[in-house]
């Protein structure tokens, strides 16, 4: 195959793979500082996807734009979430944990089966069928926009953590749950904020990703699977860990189907999931247990 | 922590007897009663084939007025959803069948089909089958059931015959060919049927390279460009409803508009596809089992279901679940009876020349097999369908080659 | 005989014995007093508790949780199917070629996992990357037909075939209660033993057991392994009473969740947790599902929905699962020292 093939399709396995790590982003930050198995990761950014469906037919606002608010809206449903539902199943052995949200996941699926129907939608912009042509490349738009969106919003999240007081304070709850008691800080609050922003960072992930995809009430849980085959593989906890995880899942799905059959290429998303666990399980950017 | 051995629960015993009893104490099923016949639907009406089984009830929706003007009996339909899932399927046909149906019908998808084919067969109700392809059901020698669709084997003959049919009303033929299908129960097999098929059809092209994807694919981009890489004449698929977007926007992103794309299987005619890709949907040919534009029951159906269901054009799903119904019906009238073993004789001698599908009627054969059902080709034209081989069903003629995407407006 | 039941009963409750054998009394008899659809509905429920057992032994037993058991159940299915379509081999001895490989598959997991050292959630995500490797894999083996589907020739229902597993609900139904019953022994057996023993402690905390002198390693294999080839039973079962296999339904990771749901929801570690979760769980989807269809309620989704809501209530109001809490309110427990 000519050589430019190959590298269309590794610069669009990256871009996607960026909006999957934007996804991600948010299940690292759960994950990470809660340490709740949010299995209703994909089922929330149905949601957000359904929102930015139904305020384009309304508005015809880009779902870039749209962004904003709808972050917003998962932010205070991720907060009630957490501070409501999730708070005493921390402490709780992680089955309750996946029960719980589960049995959450199955109401949402079903709520949004109810509400919308089951036939796919779709967000149409202006330029969804646009390409940039780059000399031998032809790059997809819309994938370029989620992705430069992708990076920008991560951007944000870690100057967030690493820069403001909040942000510290949540780091020092996830590095040392005592130790944060101890010194005074409101964990509950904290988690809850930080459980408001995993979810505003799905609810953007899944407003871009309706430029990418169709939403349908039941694709949350392939991409709750693959949020934590790339959390797990670029390391809990890790802004760019999840990035650099989704490219690497991204651009390793992308060429595995190129190079031998597209129906398998989720397999090595799968077999690189079990290399991490069983090699490095903080993953490429985490930090070593202590 | 206490730790509990021998467990029992009185609770748990009174449940059960509770159970027993009101078991005993329900009324023992009555077959054959008077008034109208019990008819089970099954379909996936939730789960992820939800999409299909809410649109075949559209077919079920629209059928009864129709009886009436035809002078059929009514029917008394009891509605249930499989879930998408095989046990949920056999279950909720065991619970139709104690509640007292006595004829079924369903289910789409040919795992839960044959799920709920068991339970009727071991309780001696007929079960007419509207959509489902695995030719397995019909080999089993069941007694009760009974298929009004065509086989993988059936589909795929019709539709090597319809493609030769189209190439020399066009005067046209692709060279070579991409197979590209969806990595499922349905495209698995369809490939299965290609590869050993073909040959024996002497199509006029080869297929250049085989494209097998995941159904849960998120994003076809690569996929297409494997295809686009191998530069063929056009594009043979067998694809689902979001398959086929994803894989016309690639096509459009990725600026390759092969000379014709030809599809097995469903996706490329459905509403949602018309509605999202407007002038970008015109041109594909989908080779599937289809309604007869130029049967007077045909245009009936299709007036109905425009009324109550504007904006949806009449597709496989409402045509097959319709005509389910239609051989309970015509069963019933013959049989004179709501008993099940009385309405499967009937139903065994069908003989229904005015039906809807393509074809010359709806008769089953010693199997349970209608095997006179046919498949038709059609194309998309200005946001519908159009039927265009067989000769004896078209209403208009084919299009070649494909509009490149980029010159669309 | 009657020292298996003065081992299987010893300290027990007098009343929690008796109570027991009346139940199981009901479940022999009940084909004779319900309807065909009923004795279905019991089929479905005691699948779910047998599968339950078997996942209970790795989680309740000895703590590690699994969340692709449906790697075991399809890997049962489909050698004892496979053996069965193309070589005739019957069911029985399909089982006797599944087990091995069930638990081999087990055992490797096991290894792979506790070799490195990969526990708790990270163990529970392997499991499932591991259950999807599998459904992906099977979806292009060629000798299971990939992802068409396999299918098992239905012959008859006119008389019962043990041998082969042709045949009547009924048939089938006394072979799950019976395989639930001989699940509820092994557990039991296994549990007031030895290894039974040094599960509970690896359960409580790993670290003092192994200063203790256990050799958690090699019990928490056991335990991997045991779960696995119990649990392959119930995949030759599905093959048989379905008669068709889809890599795509028999791997699905929502499999894996339903097997899990009875003991959860019942009481994880206890004994009679699945069988208890399963009755709940079935009773709770078939009850809302008539009681939608009596309502006239026709919207697809409303019943997952208030399933949904149960599960929910259950999970947040009674943590350690229903058994635990109606058994302290019935007084069946044991006493504690």
């Amino acid at each position: 195959m000519p050589i430019d093939v190959y590298l269309n399709v590794a610069v669009g396995g990256v871009l996607t793979g960026l909006v999957y790590g934007l996804m991600a982003l948010g299940l690292s930050v759960i994950f990470g500082v809660v340490r709740v198995v949010n299995f209703a990761h994909g089922e929330m950014m149905s949601i957000a996807m359904y929102l930015a469906v139904v305020l384009f037919s309304a508005f015809h606002l880009d779902p870039l734009i749209m962004m904003v608010p709808i972050a917003a809206v998962l932010f205070v449903f991720g907060y009630a979430l957490q501070s409501g539902l999730i708070n005493p199943f921390i402490t709780r052995p992680e089955h309750s944990q996946f029960l719980l949200l589960v049995a959450l996941a199955i109401i949402i699926v079903n709520v949004l089966l109810i509400i919308f129907g089951p036939d796919a939608r779709t967000v149409q912009t202006a330029y969804a069928f646009d390409s940039f042509q780059l000399g031998p490349l032809l790059v997809d738009a819309a994938k370029v926009y989620a992705g430069a969106a992708a990076i920008v919003i991560a951007a944000l999240l870690f100057a967030f953590f690493r820069f403001t007081l909040i942000g510290t304070a949540i780091r020092a709850c996830a590095d040392n749950y005592t130790g944060a008691l101890v010194v005074g800080l409101n964990v509950n609050r904290l988690y809850a904020l930080t459980f408001g922003i995993g979810a505003a960072c799905v609810g953007a992930a899944g407003a871009m990703m309706t430029l990418i995809v169709d939403v349908t009430p039941t694709i949350g849980p392939t991409y709750t699977l693959l949020a934590f085959v790339i959390v797990i593989t670029g390391g809990l906890g890790s802004m760019p860990g999840a990035l650099i995880g989704g490219i690497l899942i991204g651009l390793t799905e992308a060429l595995a189907g190129l190079l031998f059959t597209p129906s398998a290429k989720s397999m090595f998303a799968f077999g690189i999931l079990v290399v991490v666990l069983l090699f490095r399980p903080q993953g490429i950017l985490g930090k070593r247990p202590a | 922590m206490t730790r509990t051995f021998m467990p029992t629960t009185r609770r748990r015993l009174l449940a059960g007897a509770a159970v027993t009893a009101a078991t005993i104490a329900a009324p023992a099923i009555v077959r054959a009663q008077s008034g109208p016949l019990k008819v089970g639907v099954l379909l996936p009406r939730s789960g992820f084939e939800a999409g299909i089984g809410q649109d075949c009830q559209r077919g079920v929706a629209i059928a009864p007025a129709i009886f009436k003007s035809m002078g059929l009996p009514e029917l008394t339909i009891m509605d249930g959803d499989t879930e998408s899932s095989v046990e949920t399927a056999r279950a909720r046909a065991a619970k139709m069948i104690s509640d007292g149906a006595q004829c079924l019908v369903g289910a789409f998808d040919s795992g839960q089909t044959l799920a709920i084919a068991q339970v009727a067969e071991q309780n001696g109700v007929p079960l007419i089958v509207n959509i489902a392809a695995a030719p397995q059901l019909t080999e089993q020698g069941y007694k009760f059931v009974f298929r009004n669709f065509p086989t993988a084997g059936m589909i795929l003959g019709d539709a090597f015959n319809n493609q030769k049919e189209v190439f020399g009303a066009v005067g046209h033929a692709p060279k070579t060919v991409v197979f590209m299908h969806v990595n499922d129960t349905f495209g698995t097999a369809m490939s299965k049927g290609i590869n050993a098929l073909m040959p024996k059809f002497n199509m006029p092209y080869t297929i250049a390279e085989e494209i097998a994807y995941d159904p849960a694919a998120r994003d076809l981009s690569v996929e297409v460009a494997k295809a686009k890489a191998a530069a063929p004449d056009g594009l043979l698929v067998v694809s689902r409803l979001n398959d086929a977007m994803l894989i016309t926007r690639e096509l459009v992103k990725q600026r390759w508009t092969p000379q014709t794309i030809l599809s097995m299987g469903p996706g490329w005619y459905e509403d949602e596809y018309f509605k999202t890709l407007g002038k970008l949907s015109d041109g594909p040919l989908s080779f599937v089992p289809w309604y007869d534009p130029n049967k007077k029951l045909a245009q009936q159906l299709e007036a109905a279901l425009a009324k109550a269901y504007p904006g949806v054009n009449l597709n496989t799903n409402h045509v097959f679940t319709f005509e389910a119904l239609l051989v309970a019906a015509d069963a019933y009238k013959r049989a004179g009876s709501t008993d099940p073993k009385k309405l499967a004789e009937a139903i065994r001698t069908t003989n229904i020349a005015d039906n809807v599908s393509i074809g010359t009627g709806i008769a089953f054969n010693a199997k349970g097999q209608n095997d006179k059902v046919k498949d038709g080709a059609i194309q998309n034209r200005g946001g519908k369908p159009v039927v265009i081989a067989p000769q004896a069903a078209a209403n208009a003629k084919p299009e070649w080659p494909l509009q490149p995407y980029q010159d669309r407006g | 005989m009657a020292a298996l039941l003065t081992r299987l009963t010893d300290g027990a409750p007098r009343r929690a014995v008796i109570l027991l054998g009346i139940l199981f009394a009901t479940l022999v008899v009940a084909p004779w007093l319900v309807s065909d659809y009923l004795v279905t509905v019991l089929i479905l429920i005691l699948y779910l508790a047998y599968c339950g057992q078997a996942w209970n032994i790795m989680m309740g037993f000895t703590g590690q949780l699994s969340l692709g058991h449906g790697i075991y159940v399809g890997l049962g299915a489909y050698v004892a199917a496979v053996l069965f379509t193309r070589y005739g081999v019957g069911p029985w001895f399909g089982l006797l070629a599944a087990m091995p490989v069930a638990a081999a598959c087990g055992a490797v997991i096991g290894f792979l996992a506790f070799r490195f050292g990969v526990t708790g959630v990270y163990f529970a995500i392997l499991t499932i990357a591991f259950a999807e490797f599998a459904r992906i894999g099977f979806d292009h083996l060629g000798i299971v037909n990939a992802a068409a589907g396999l299918f098992l020739p239905v012959a008859q229902y006119a008389h019962n075939d043990l041998w082969r597993l042709r045949g009547s609900p009924t048939m089938f139904y006394y072979v799950i209660l019976a395989a639930t019953l001989c699940a509820f022994i092994l557990c039991r057996l296994l549990i007031t033993s030895r290894i039974g023993y040094f599960w509970l402690a690896i359960r409580e905390d790993e670290e003092a057991a192994r200063a203790a002198g256990i050799d958690t390693f090699r019990y928490k294999i056991y335990a991997v392994t045991i779960s696995a080839a119990v649990t392959s039973f119930a995949g030759v079962f599905y093959a048989f009473f379905y008669n068709n296999l889809f890599p795509e339904q028999v791997f699905n990771i929502s499999q894996s969740i339903q097997i899990i749901l009875g003991p959860v929801i019942g009481g994880v570690g206890t004994l009679f947790g699945p069988l208890l979760g399963a009755f709940v769980l079935t009773g709770l989807a078939e009850s809302l599902n008539s009681a939608l269809t009596a309502f006239g309620i026709d919207l697809p989704g409303a019943e997952q929905v208030f399933y949904g809501m149960c599960l929910l209530f259950v999970v947040v109001a009674l943590p350690e699962g229903i058994w635990p809490w109606l058994a302290r309110a019935l007084g069946v427990t044991e006493r504690v020292r």
